[in-house]
């Protein structure tokens, strides 16, 4: 079942990755970048079991918390953007 | 015996968190609209989490991993739902707003031109029945 779940996590970070690429608005690669960066913590934990590594767990811990903060740190970024900006950003 | 019970639900656990994480994703992927995306991906995100995370707890067992995974689960249920409402708020900061009221308001604007002249015209049926 730990190789299942690893295949279809692979599978959606792929999808998710899609996203990010065709997203025709940023906020669409944000909640992509997202999505990706949740699933990457789940797959470091996934992986920590089939090796029988628990120590790994760490990683995807300090892995969910640079996620958020980056995700807020972008967002906050982009929040307040003009029109214009936002077209500059498009192109 | 309570081994192989504890074997089963982690295993249900992790298909359904597969299911739904796959469900997620299909819909980031296929849904017409911004706001529509971000309701599949943010409501399966914290669903699929909370199973998958749980099924390796089940695996765990009574040791330090268990405490760790308990803290990513606590984390992530704290922080998910949080970048989805900063995400929305700022979308709707944006000119991408939700109610279609702006120039570029999204793909649901023509909706409402096209329904307006059906109950215009309903309305000028019933005037005239009235007449």
């Amino acid at each position: 079942m730990l190789a299942t779940t690893i295949i279809a996590l692979l599978v959606v970070m792929a999808m998710a990755l899609t996203r990010a690429l065709l997203g025709p608005t940023i906020y669409d690669r944000i909640l992509a970048v997202n999505v990706f960066g949740t699933k990457t913590v789940l797959l470091i934990a996934v992986i920590c079991f089939t090796l029988g590594k628990p120590e790994f767990l760490d990683i995807a811990l300090v892995y969910a918390l640079i996620n958020f903060v980056s995700v807020i740190g972008v967002l906050r970024y982009f929040e307040f953007r003009s029109s214009n900006g936002g077209e500059v950003m498009d192109d | 015996m309570i081994e192989q019970i504890v074997l089963l639900l982690s295993g249900c656990a992790l298909a359904l968190g597969c299911f739904f994480m796959l469900s997620g994703a299909v819909g980031l992927l296929r849904f017409p609209d911004f706001y529509t995306r971000m309701h599949a991906a943010g409501v399966t995100d914290t669903l699929a989490t909370f199973l998958i995370l749980g099924g390796l707890m089940l695996l765990a067992g009574w040791s330090l991993a268990l405490f760790k995974l308990g803290l990513i689960l606590l984390f992530l249920f704290f922080t998910g739902p949080v970048a989805s409402h900063a995400l929305a708020r700022a979308a709707q900061h944006s000119e991408w707003k939700l109610s279609g009221s702006g120039s570029r308001g999204g793909k649901r604007g023509p909706a409402e031109p096209v329904s307006a002249p059906a109950e215009v015209a309903e309305a000028d049926a019933l005037n005239t029945d009235r007449v």
